[in-house]
């Protein structure tokens, strides 16, 4: 199902029965930027953990309509091609409750050996060896199978990436193991930047990320994402939304989680975390919280990473083509 | 795959954490901060008085929240030791000639783009290699180099302020004197612990605008200010450092504020140490400060009433001397690092008998 004027789609029917609001979509659908939403409101029996086959066909559906495929495995063949090592970056710091579920990863290392990709040339990272532990991953290096690590344990490169206000030193992972990268952060609130989306989530790829949480993350979190290698390697993000969290991230709060039982994929992170962010304002405001704006956090990071100088993507949601499926 | 398959391919742990970074040795709990709701803290040691959720660290990534309690990870974690010159610092009214074992860990609380260390500076205590050293056997160290003092310098030692206190004392106990090489972006409280336990601090004014603080420091220039005056309040000897960086630190309005500044609420005895700019980090696309830049910046100090105006970084250059204000001539006769001579007696000028200020080995004269 598409969204947009044409279909009347409301922001009340992307959250499910949440705030009022509707993205238009004016422009001409070759210029704009796609975003697909998958979800399942059966995902989960009775508010149990989610079902690793309603996943698996949920990422379906949403691949599929992202790359306008009859079948998954045609659209991850439009994402990774053989021989080429994956990355997959989740995001594991809050640990169990409020990090990339590992059935989503799992779901994904499964189509990805489909498409070609040996599991000898899938590398599953994040920041530490701990982070992934505690959100239920094992750390593993043998080369022969998936492999899941740290940048404690991988290492840094010795180059100083360098862009606007930013200046890091890059996982080993990101700049040496790596062909490409599909980025798989959580819906959530943060407390400083706003919202920690797919832009957010390459804080996870630098040894400074502690630097760069002033003024709202503002300009740095959109600078981290301009360092060529990011540009170079980032192929798509996959924003697990299945459990969704609008306030006290990014901290796992249980009171402040709902269930959204969805996926947000695009390959414009600009317009995901677009997206991503007026999901978790409709549900604050369903709650009765105030928006991230009166709060001073509202994340002016987007749309700093939209302007004419970076580029990366469009906030403007005239040109987002949201599809929900 | 299945999931067991899928569990099972990620279930051989070949991973063995890096020592350091489990290294419960390191770790201690931090002394200056208040718990908040939902398991958050706010740090109360420097002015950004970062509030941090549980597992998260603060801006100078050394100090982190485990579960509402916040822990310093670099207690003795000494990633840096040195047996430096004291001039090096620079500190040219303490103990002149003398050597002081170096020290320092990973973290800072601000991010200056040209910084020279930002190697360690802009790291995290994983992330570089260290030594274990815990206080008495900094002390011990010391003696056994032959240094009067320990230098807590190079990275920014208020991320380390736990590891200073107790350094200190137990310098102070073994007869070894402590300074302090900082960027002065600390609180009142921890920095008034520091004015008990150390016998110096250099603090480096980066420049006298906030625009610079916010542009190139990413801080402010106030609560470095407040430090000063605290340090004058509580007589700690101080000497001041201002690295002059074309375009960005170095016009005469800036020169003549700071100087009149320095006049009123330090005094005109606080030595004051304009600084050559290098390119290096994030400052690679501007030059060297030329020469004349600093000398334009020491006359307009010396024309503003100041009575210690060196020039560093400059090898061989006459300002690199201490002068006597009175009698004009040199006291102590510097080259680099190299004290050639010196002509003080009791802290006074050998020639005219005017007393000098600073610690100059019998005592500290003012």
């Amino acid at each position: 199902m598409r969204t947009g004027s044409q279909d009347g789609i409301t922001r009340r029917r992307l959250l499910g029965g949440g705030a009022a609001g509707v993205f238009l979509a004016r422009a001409a659908a070759s210029e704009k930027s796609k975003v697909v939403v998958a979800r399942d409101a059966a995902l989960r029996a009775a508010g149990g953990s989610p079902d690793s086959s309603r996943v698996l066909k949920m990422l379906d559906r949403g691949m599929q309509s992202f790359y306008a495929c009859d079948s998954p495995l045609d659209a991850w063949k439009k994402v990774v091609r053989p021989g080429e090592v994956i990355g997959l970056k989740v995001n594991c710091l809050s640990g169990r409750g409020a990090a990339t579920s590992l059935v989503l990863v799992e779901a994904i290392c499964e189509r990805l050996q489909q498409a070609g990709i040996p599991q000898k040339d899938i590398v599953i990272w994040d920041r530490l060896n701990s982070d992934l532990e505690r959100a239920g991953y094992r750390v593993a290096s043998r080369t022969d199978r998936i492999r899941c690590v740290g940048n404690d344990a991988a290492g840094y490169d010795t180059d100083l990436a360098v862009y606007g206000s930013a200046g890091s030193l890059l996982s080993n992972t990101l700049v040496k193991t790596c062909d490409a990268v599909i980025n798989l952060p959580v819906l959530k609130d943060h407390g400083i930047v706003g919202v920690t989306l797919a832009l957010k989530n390459l804080f996870g790829a630098i040894h400074n990320p502690n630097k760069y949480h002033t003024n709202a993350g503002d300009p740095y979190i959109a600078d981290v994402n301009m360092f060529p290698v990011v540009r170079r390697k980032m192929r798509l993000t996959i924003c697990d939304a299945i459990t969704a969290q609008y306030e006290g991230g990014p901290s796992y709060m249980p009171q402040w989680s709902w269930p959204y039982n969805g996926l947000i994929v695009a390959r414009d992170p600009v317009a995901l975390d677009y997206t991503g962010w007026q999901i978790l304002e409709g549900k604050r405001a369903e709650k009765g919280m105030k928006p991230l704006r009166e709060l001073r956090r509202e994340p002016r990071y987007i749309a700093t990473a939209a302007d004419a100088r970076r580029g990366l993507g469009t906030n403007d949601p005239r040109l987002i083509d949201l599809v929900e499926v | 795959m299945e999931r067991r398959a899928f569990l099972q391919a990620l279930t051989i742990p070949c991973f063995a954490a890096p020592a350091a970074e489990s290294d419960a040795r390191y770790t201690i709990e931090a002394r200056f901060y208040e718990k908040l709701p939902y398991k958050k803290i706010k740090c109360k040691l420097c002015p950004r008085e970062c509030v941090i959720d549980d597992r998260e660290r603060g801006y100078c990534g050394v100090r982190e929240n485990r579960g509402g309690t916040y822990y310093t990870l670099v207690y003795s974690r000494v990633c840096a030791a040195h047996v430096d010159p004291i001039e090096k610092k620079p500190l040219f009214h303490f103990l002149p000639g003398t050597m002081a074992l170096s020290v320092a860990t990973a973290g800072c609380n601000v991010n200056c783009k040209m910084c020279q260390n930002w190697d360690i500076s802009q790291a995290r205590p994983e992330q570089v290699n260290s030594t274990f050293l815990p206080p008495r056997n900094l002390a011990g160290m010391a003696r056994q180099y032959r240094c009067p003092s320990i230098a807590y310098t190079y990275s920014e030692p208020v991320v380390f302020c736990e590891y200073v206190l107790d350094s200190a004392e137990a310098g102070r106990a073994a007869g070894v004197k402590s300074v302090v090489i900082s960027g002065g972006y600390i609180q009142e409280e921890p920095l008034k612990q520091l004015c008990r336990r150390v016998d110096a601090i250099k603090v480096d004014l980066k420049a006298f605008s906030e625009k610079f603080y916010k542009e190139v420091v990413n801080g402010e220039l106030k609560p470095v200010l407040n430090t000063l005056a605290i340090l004058r309040k509580q007589g700690i000897w101080n000497e001041v450092v201002y690295l002059v960086i074309p375009t960005l630190n170095d016009s005469d309005a800036e020169f003549r504020g700071l100087a009149r500044w320095v006049k009123a609420e330090l005094g005109p005895d606080v030595p004051l140490h304009f600084s050559r700019f290098h390119p290096d980090y994030l400052l690679k696309n501007l030059p060297p400060t030329p020469l004349a830049t600093l000398e334009r910046a020491k006359a307009i100090c010396d024309a503003e009433g100041l009575h210690y105006v060196y020039i560093g970084n400059v090898p061989g250059h006459p300002a690199e001397s201490t002068w006597c204000p009175k009698c004009r001539r040199v006291v102590v006769d510097r080259a680099g690092f190299t004290v050639k001579a010196m002509h003080l007696e009791g802290g006074k000028c050998r020639f005219c008998h005017q007393a000098i200020p600073g610690v100059w080995g019998g005592g500290t004269s003012a």
